[in-house]
């Protein structure tokens, strides 16, 4: 907003230069939308209709039985469920544990607070293939091995490094005063975290979610190292399930060709993380922006 | 570079605390109590197995015997996948970093421009970002198809170009991925920019225009500067996730054609869980750490000629 003003007052250069950054902004914006419009064209074709040449640019008689004939190639509701109650399990238990232990960390002084962030943050960039084997190893030795246990039971400890350290950005800024009120009115320190951070906080709150929801949704290596049997099985291993299943002996079984079913496949996992996205969006960039990752 | 804001000075009383006090840290303690059994459980216990896993010869379940540093000089001396498997890697980082960086400031400077339909054209250049990975890939395999490929399709009837084959050539393999990677340039990184943009103070500006200066004088002496602390953290997360290149690659090609996108972390996860090579596969993930940590610490040594330190209070950064 501010920016506007900052450009010289209707000079011929201003408005050719505007001119040039909009449609660039236009033209670029164009082909980055492009593959999710062929994605959402091309899970509307028939079997034959996607190897065309020249290719059909929306699909002639666009046939919405994909998505459930997607189901019959592989359980891919099934996947879409057990993905939606891990995502539950790891958003929930990521964002408050990792909200309760950054206003630790914000609100109350103690010995050895400042070494201990220290570490936290230089947890932020160890890469988490350090810990796979042993990780893999306790967790088999305590029979969590083909359970959602392992992927969802350290994300209540704390949701990672980079959230607290977001949560803690966003709590520093909110004034150290309401927290001295609330103690003199004799607020107990979790019903000032719940009535009044909390609330306080929505943004960073709903942008920790939506970044949780995103990592969970899309998480491919650890449902690959951990979940085996394929009722347990979650949408990004699915769909290379789905793409077997369509180019493999079970498409042969059906009699007819099915690999047009792996754009309905990818569409279905896109959809839900488009939505939450466009509902949440405004707190989200807001979120970012009142965080201390900014500039 | 200071990624935080500082914390509030703790009274340097070392002595006897007041019973106010104590109740504080005990509650403190209480808050932080997740993420301290966390880490101690998740990862620096693990670390410590791990380390100890990558001197020993161990294929789990059988118990790890001592071997020394048999596992890195193995890596090092006679494993050929690691060394092409470390190139690829750093062939990745080197073009896909850059690329990414400069890609999403340039998208972050279109978009901070009002104009009508701004926050329409970020959803449009956000949404590539949360596209599930499998899914992302599953659709580039299709429009780089070499055959029935939209982008083949192209270059035979404007240019009568016969295209590569893309993920199924071995040169072309990783520029491909490196495209693709560029699908995303729109997402968080360029969101951090947007802010750091935002939080420029106006006055810089001004000033500056009233000492006549002009756009592109502007663009270097204030943005640039000012932005610096957001450009080094988004170098560095990038940098990160880069070496740890994975769900792509596993998904197209698992590695191929002819070991031609076989990245460092696909080696990891083969000798971790295809071939349950357990001690190997922790001495591979020790030396990954250690590239990372190097890498990490040249930039921040490098950061001292180029970061603006000032700007991350001015702009909130710190």
């Amino acid at each position: 907003m501010d920016k506007l003003r900052r450009w010289p007052v209707m000079s011929l250069r201003f408005f050719s230069l505007h001119f040039f950054a909009n449609a660039v902004t236009v033209l670029l914006g164009l082909l980055f939308a492009f593959p999710l419009y062929w994605a959402v064209s091309n899970a509307l074709k028939g079997p034959r209709e996607m190897f065309r040449i020249p290719p059909l640019w929306y699909p002639p008689h666009p046939r919405f039985q994909n998505f459930l004939e997607v189901n019959e190639l592989v359980p891919f509701f099934l996947f879409m469920q057990n993905t939606a109650v891990l995502t539950v399990l790891r958003t929930v238990g990521g964002v408050f544990s990792a909200s309760l232990v950054a206003y630790g960390f914000t609100f109350f002084r103690f010995r050895g607070r400042n070494i201990l962030f220290f570490i936290l943050i230089g947890t932020m960039m160890l890469p988490a293939e350090v810990t796979l084997v042993p990780t893999y190893v306790m967790f088999s030795k305590v029979g969590w091995v083909d359970s959602i246990k392992p992927l969802v039971v350290p994300l209540w400890f704390g949701g990672g490094a980079f959230s607290i350290f977001l949560f803690r950005q966003f709590f520093a800024s909110i004034p150290r005063e309401l927290n001295e009120a609330a103690k003199v009115d004799g607020c107990s320190s979790f019903r000032f975290y719940w009535s009044i951070l909390v609330p306080l906080s929505k943004p960073a709150f709903i942008t920790l979610s939506i970044l949780f929801f995103q990592w969970s949704w899309n998480d491919l290596m650890e449902p690959l190292i951990y979940l085996n049997s394929i009722e347990k099985q979650t949408i990004p291993v699915g769909l290379l399930s789905l793409r077997s299943a369509a180019s493999g002996a079970v498409a042969l079984k059906l009699g007819k060709p099915t690999e047009h079913l792996l754009m309905a496949g990818a569409v279905m996992a896109m959809v839900p993380s488009v939505i939450v996205f466009f509902t949440l969006q405004r707190y989200f960039i807001r979120g970012i922006i009142m965080s201390g990752i900014k500039g | 570079m200071q990624l935080t804001r500082p914390l509030p000075r703790l009274k340097a009383r070392k002595r006897k605390l007041s019973r106010l006090a104590r109740a504080e840290e005990r509650e403190g303690y209480l808050y932080i109590s997740p993420w301290l059994i966390g880490f101690v459980v998740f990862t620096l216990g693990p670390m410590i197995a791990s380390l100890y896993f990558s001197f020993t010869e161990y294929q789990f379940p059988a118990p790890p015997k001592w071997n020394n540093l048999n596992n890195y000089v193995y890596a090092v001396t006679k494993d050929e996948l690691f060394w092409l498997s470390l190139g690829n890697t750093f062939y990745y980082v080197a073009i896909s970093v850059p690329l990414g960086l400069t890609g999403s400031l340039f998208l972050a400077l279109l978009l901070n421009r009002e104009f009508s339909g701004r926050a329409f054209w970020r959803t449009i250049y956000y949404v590539p970002s949360i596209v599930p990975v499998v899914a992302t890939t599953f659709l580039f395999m299709y429009i780089f198809h070499p055959d029935f490929g939209l982008i083949n399709g192209w270059l035979w009837k404007l240019f009568r170009i016969q295209g590569p084959g893309w993920f199924t050539s071995r040169e072309w393999v990783k520029p491909t991925f490196i495209l693709m990677s560029l699908w995303g340039i729109g997402g968080t990184p360029m969101i951090i920019f947007l802010a750091g943009l935002q939080n420029i103070p106006v006055e810089l500006y001004e000033a500056a225009e009233i000492d006549g200066a002009g756009r592109w004088s502007k663009f270097v002496n204030i943005t640039i500067p000012m932005l610096s602390p957001t450009i080094f953290f988004n170098l560095i997360t990038g940098m990160i996730g880069a070496f740890k290149i994975f769900g792509p690659a596993w998904v197209a090609t698992r590695g191929g054609p002819y070991y031609g996108s076989y990245f460092y972390v696909l080696h990891i996860y083969n000798q971790a869980f295809l071939l349950w090579n357990s001690g190997y596969a922790s001495a591979l993930a020790w030396i990954l750490l250690v590239i990372i940590l190097f890498f990490t610490l040249v930039q921040f040594k490098l950061a001292q000629r180029w970061v603006y330190y000032e700007a991350a209070s001015l702009t909130g950064m710190a």
